[in-house]
């Protein structure tokens, strides 16, 4: 690969052990999968911040960065395993909150920003289209690369922070205009009416397209919610990091006539929703994965007004957005219903399976995926129904 | 210690015992440590990375890694553990338990 003096420097440990480290990571991905130089971000997202994921050992990997490493440009973090304020109340250990408390110590003292969101689009991390960043929350890859027009690969946690330490990230795969066309068309005869349906879909369809490019026709409406919906469920079941909606995404420029097509039909819409739904009453119901807008807060306020939760259950979002929410008066209701906000976590990340619930009701297929995985039973219902039936005890 | 088998770092090995655990592989119970691993590629999550530097730091790391090819999870876990790490070797000429020399990017018997 080719380097430019400043990289070579870099590289060589003059500007200190962690540009090192970072950059030694870019060289041998780059080498990897063939990227013939380096090239500038503007944009960092890192994952790997829940301390059910890094043990001990990758608390001290993040404080040796940290001794001499410093992010040189927007940096931001996934969501964290609780809140990192009202952990109490979330029922979170002792020792799990001071080991997570230290993971963001690290992650700060490194200069990245502690959003713990994965929308930092929803929370000032909103790159423009076209810019070359560097991502690794699969679900806003697929939202920046598709939505927003960004363009990254799928990093993993150490290659993003590396991305964040450098300023750079190896120029291959998704940064390439080559390598953002379509690989299969979904003909969509679905009626598609709520950000669940686009969920659903994605999840059907990931499975099917794997790491490929979908582009659908057929879509008449999407919009940030159904986006974002679509985009984490797409990348769950398979490995996408980007789609294309006709009319919809600014990338979708027709010329498919000759590019494999697959249906997604009513049919397949029902299966999926069914597939998703084990048997059991939910003892848990949580919303917010990806993270909730201001808009979804909106609506679950709406349908809280003047009732009472009876179950746990917890909606999940930025800071960002639920300061937004205070100021509109959601909040308040929303609280007043006696529902828990669950600020820079959810419920994939948070320790939830080993507290004691055996059922939990979201309105992710995403979510319905990864809580599976953690060995627990899943019910799939739209927004709607989760908030309602949050409302009557089991 | 040789396997064709993909291997899973989070939640395929034990980050404290240095054991695999995943479910229906083949070198299921035994421990990588001090080992030269030789496996095709990693596969799961990319927080497995982690997982390589928590067996370093446990001292429970494979002495080094061999693989048919290389990918982003493995490579990245190999250089923040400093374990060193080769690919592009034909597997199926390492049989299970002959010492072997790693080198650079050469394998050697």
């Amino acid at each position: 690969m080719k380097l430019t003096k400043t990289e070579e420097s870099m590289l060589s440990g003059k500007e200190g052990h962690a540009t090192k480290k970072g950059m030694e990571i870019l060289v041998a991905l780059g080498e990897i999968y063939g990227a013939e130089k380096l090239v500038r971000v503007s944009s960092v997202q890192v994952s790997g911040v829940s301390y059910k994921n890094l043990g001990d050992a990758g608390i001290e990997f993040l404080r040796e960065l940290a001794e001499d490493g410093k992010a040189r440009v927007k940096s931001t973090l996934n969501p964290a395993g609780m809140d990192l304020v009202n952990w109490r109340a979330q029922g979170i250990g002792e020792d799990f909150a001071r080991k997570q408390l230290e993971v963001i110590d690290a992650y700060a003292k490194l200069g990245l920003e502690t959003t713990c969101t994965c929308t930092p689009y929803l929370a000032g991390n909103e790159p423009r289209f076209a810019e070359h960043i560097a991502w690794s929350e699969s679900s806003a890859v697929v939202y920046a690369n598709s939505v927003l027009g960004a363009r990254t690969n799928r990093e993993g946690g150490p290659s993003a922070l590396a991305a964040s330490l450098t300023g750079r990230t190896p120029l291959y795969g998704y940064h390439l205009d080559e390598n953002r066309s379509p690989t299969l068309v979904v003909d969509v005869s679905a009626q598609l009416e709520s950000a669940e349906d686009f969920s659903a879909m994605g999840y059907f369809v990931g499975r099917v397209v794997n790491n490929g490019i979908p582009y659908f026709k057929g879509v008449e409406h999407a919009g940030l919610e159904e986006l974002k919906a679509l985009s984490a469920a797409l990348a769950s079941s398979g490995g996408v990091a980007m789609f294309h909606i006709e009319d919809v995404t600014p990338e979708a420029k027709g010329g498919v006539s000759r590019i494999e097509t697959m249906p997604f039909t009513a049919h397949d819409l029902r299966e999926t929703r069914a597939r998703l739904n084990d048997s059991g009453d939910p003892d848990f119901i949580s919303v917010g994965c990806p993270h909730c807008s201001l808009k979804e807060l909106a609506i679950i306020a709406g349908l809280l007004r003047g009732r009472k939760v009876a179950r746990e259950f917890w909606i999940c979002c930025s800071r960002a957005v639920k300061r937004q929410s205070d100021r509109r008066g959601y909040s308040r209701q929303i609280e007043a219903s006696g529902a828990k906000f669950a600020l820079d976590t959810c419920m994939v990340v948070a320790p939830i399976e080993s507290m004691g619930y055996k059922v939990v009701a979201t309105n992710s297929a995403k979510a319905c995926h990864y809580l599976r995985n953690n060995g627990l039973k899943v019910r799939f219902w739209p927004l709607s129904r989760c908030v309602l039936e949050a409302t009557k005890a089991n | 210690m040789v396997t064709t088998q993909p291997i899973s770092f989070l939640g395929g090995i034990d980050p404290t015992t240095g054991k695999i655990i995943e479910r229906d592989h083949e070198l299921l119970g035994e421990s990588v440590k001090g080992r030269v691993l030789v496996f095709p590629y990693g596969k799961g999550s990319t927080v497995g990375s982690y997982t390589l530097y928590r067996l370093r730091k446990n001292g429970m790391a494979p002495s080094a890694i061999v693989n048919e090819e290389c990918e982003t999870i493995v490579a990245v876990g190999a250089i923040i553990s400093e374990i060193p790490c080769v690919d592009r070797i034909d597997l199926s000429k390492i049989r299970p338990d002959v010492r072997l020399r790693v080198d650079g990017a050469t394998v050697s018997f």
